[in-house]
């Protein structure tokens, strides 16, 4: 409690509004309908006005925030049932190089080329990942982190699917509004899906596996099986985000497993709160811009998200995200002693 | 035939060497140090830094530059790992961010292309039958062996190896005995990190100094532990062994470019077959429903 002077202290009172449960509300008035509202929907409201009013460049931008959001979704969700991923790259990549073979090669169409490079990329890895799900511990994480730094060196030595020059030419998404509003609409389809499935009770036997997977065990639930689940929906969002981005760029090449791609999800899931998807999304909507501000430090740019990361650890742990809900749910005022 | 022996034998040694500090720390105190890479380097631009702007002599600087990477593993211990002691996702995202931030900065430096290089101790070759072979590689591969014994020599047979032990056997039971699990974890990483400098000092001669192989180094040695099983310096050895004449022989039957495919095919087939490690025990969960 802070105190003021000796004879004032701060009181913090919840507000009166939830009713036994955090997903249970007693409105009782238009003040409290907009207090409940205004905080989901605004943003979203921000959301779809914004390309109308930003330039071309911010444009992009914004779809990069997109995409980078949806890849972060994706490593929270993976995370809320207890597997920390360090190569969300993997996923992305080979999603892009699924999208852009079935394009170049096979010349299918964007609306074939982007859901198969999502299910077939998402079998792809959840097979080759599957047998980790067994291993406890910082198995997942190892093997994540070496396998997309693996194949993109693959790739540049051994010069199969365009080798480093990648595949170029491939078909773009379409006009520049169809770009920004798919990419946004499906941020948010993944935001509201998951968490939809992290309130039902499959959402909940997962992050039951995170805090003591031995318990969801002696329950007789076979975890192994929920977490090849959970991670061939992940993956299948992150290879979504890859195929996404191949077409947005009309290039496929070595960088899409690039550490870019590991590291950024992580930092955003880091600065906004993990353990929500709302903060995976606010943290790649602060971060993508700033990172697009600090173009200037040229190669300095991944050391920087680093240092915010390693200062979200250890100082900020909770999130922006947490933050913010706790100071909004709450009124603060002072009272005499 | 000898060649590939030769070569296998001193590939196999430099994926020792790499692989060591790694899988030391995680034995000692189970923390996967994936700032391995970046120290690496570190070490052995510092062992540059130490010649070339200071112009002290080569062995000194390389001393000088191992110690240093040794305070440095200790810094990044009692500085940032203490704080979040448990947390398995903190540790991992901070040492692998450290390790990112070192090679970075280093990368933005300017540590590419040929500028940088160390020198080699010992000039010139000999030929062993029709194989000729450079004293440098004879030398990594002898110290290599070396080294390897004198570790094995300090964990076995001293107070702090058995202190190490105790701490990678039973954390709980080691620190009711009065061993302090802060000070050996600190510890482990310091050696750890010193390792890899001695890493760098003694394989990077034989190529050129740049940030991008400290993510070559990281990839090998976190290969080698999931391929050889994490706590297992037995397992270490082999799996170093099987993708050191692996390579070697990818890169003489089918092409230098290859060479990449045998640490990428060696994991796929340990996940598929045993996904512990070939002597790795006891992470495989108990599947009984």
């Amino acid at each position: 409690m802070a105190d003021n002077g000796g004879s004032y202290r701060k009181e913090r009172v919840d507000r009166g509004i939830k009713a036994r449960s955090d997903s249970v509300y007693a409105i009782a008035s238009f003040r409290d309908l907009s207090y409940l509202l205004l905080p989901r929907f605004l943003p979203l409201l921000v959301a779809f006005i914004l390309p109308l009013i930003v330039g071309d460049y911010w444009g992009k931008v914004l779809v990069y925030a997109a995409v980078f959001g949806i890849l972060a979704l994706s490593w929270d969700f993976l995370a809320s049932c207890g597997l920390f991923s360090l190569g969300q790259a993997l996923f992305f990549g080979i999603g892009a190089y699924l999208a852009g073979a079935f394009n170049y090669y096979l010349h299918w169409p964007i609306y074939a080329t982007i859901p198969a490079a999502s299910v077939g990329g998402a079998l792809l890895c959840t097979a080759l990942l599957a047998p980790v799900m067994r291993l406890r511990g910082v198995y997942f994480a190892m093997i994540t982190l070496v396998l997309p730094m693996l194949f993109s060196r693959l790739i540049v030595a051994t010069k199969v699917i365009g080798g480093s020059h990648g595949i170029t030419n491939l078909t773009p998404l379409g006009s520049r509004w169809f770009t920004i509003y798919f990419a946004l609409l499906a941020l948010f389809v993944c935001l509201f899906v998951f968490r939809r499935i992290m309130a039902q009770d499959y959402g909940l036997v997962l992050s039951a596996i995170r805090d003591d997977d031995r318990a969801v065990m002696s329950a007789a639930i076979n975890i192994f099986w929920r977490k090849v689940q959970a991670l061939f929906i992940a993956s299948g969002v992150g290879c979504f985000a890859g195929a996404l981005m191949c077409h947005n760029y009309q290039f496929v090449g070595p960088s899409a497993f690039a550490l870019d791609y590991s590291l950024m999800p992580l930092a955003a899931t880091a600065l906004g709160g993990p353990g929500s998807f709302v903060g995976a999304v606010l943290g790649s909507a602060v971060l993508v811009p700033l990172s697009e501000a600090l173009r200037a430090f040229g190669g300095l740019r991944i050391a920087f998200y680093c240092l915010i990361l390693m200062a979200c650890i250890i100082v900020l742990p909770e999130g922006i995200f947490h933050y913010m809900a706790r100071k909004y749910h709450r009124f603060e005022r002072m009272v005499k002693v | 035939m000898l060649s590939l022996l030769i070569y296998g034998l001193i590939q196999s040694v430099i994926l020792v060497l790499y692989a060591y500090g790694f899988s030391l720390v995680y034995g000692i105190s189970g923390i996967a140090n994936f700032a391995h890479g970046g120290i690496y380097i570190l070490g052995g631009f510092m062992t540059w830094c130490f010649m070339n702007a200071l112009g002290l002599p080569y062995f000194l600087s390389a001393i000088f530059s191992v110690i240093l990477m040794g305070l440095l593993g200790f810094g990044l211990y009692w500085g940032l790992l203490l704080r979040i002691r448990g947390i398995v996702l903190s540790e991992v995202v901070v040492t692998f961010v450290a390790g990112i931030a070192i090679l970075e900065i280093l990368a933005w430096k300017g540590l590419y292309g040929f500028y940088y290089n160390l020198p080699v101790f010992v000039k010139g070759g000999i030929s062993l039958g029709d194989v000729a072979i450079d004293y440098q590689r004879l030398f990594a591969l002898g110290s290599g062996i070396a080294l390897a014994g004198l570790l094995w020599a300090f964990v076995h047979h001293t107070r702090m190896g058995l202190s190490f032990r105790g701490i990678a056997q039973d954390e709980r039971t080691a620190l009711s005995l009065g061993i302090e699990s802060d000070w050996v974890g600190a510890l482990s990483l310091a050696i750890g990190s010193s390792l890899a400098a001695v890493a760098a000092i003694l394989v990077l001669p034989l190529g050129v100094l740049e940030a991008n192989i400290g993510y070559d180094v990281l990839i090998y040695a976190v290969t080698v532990a999931i391929v050889g099983g994490l706590e297992s310096g037995f397992g270490m050895i082999a799996a170093s062994l099987i993708i050191g004449f692996g390579q070697i022989a990818v890169a003489r039957y089918i092409g230098s470019s290859w060479m990449i495919i045998v640490p990428l095919g060696a994991i796929v087939l340990i996940l598929a077959i045993r996904p512990s490690g070939l002597f790795g025990s006891f992470k495989e969960l108990e599947e009984r429903i």
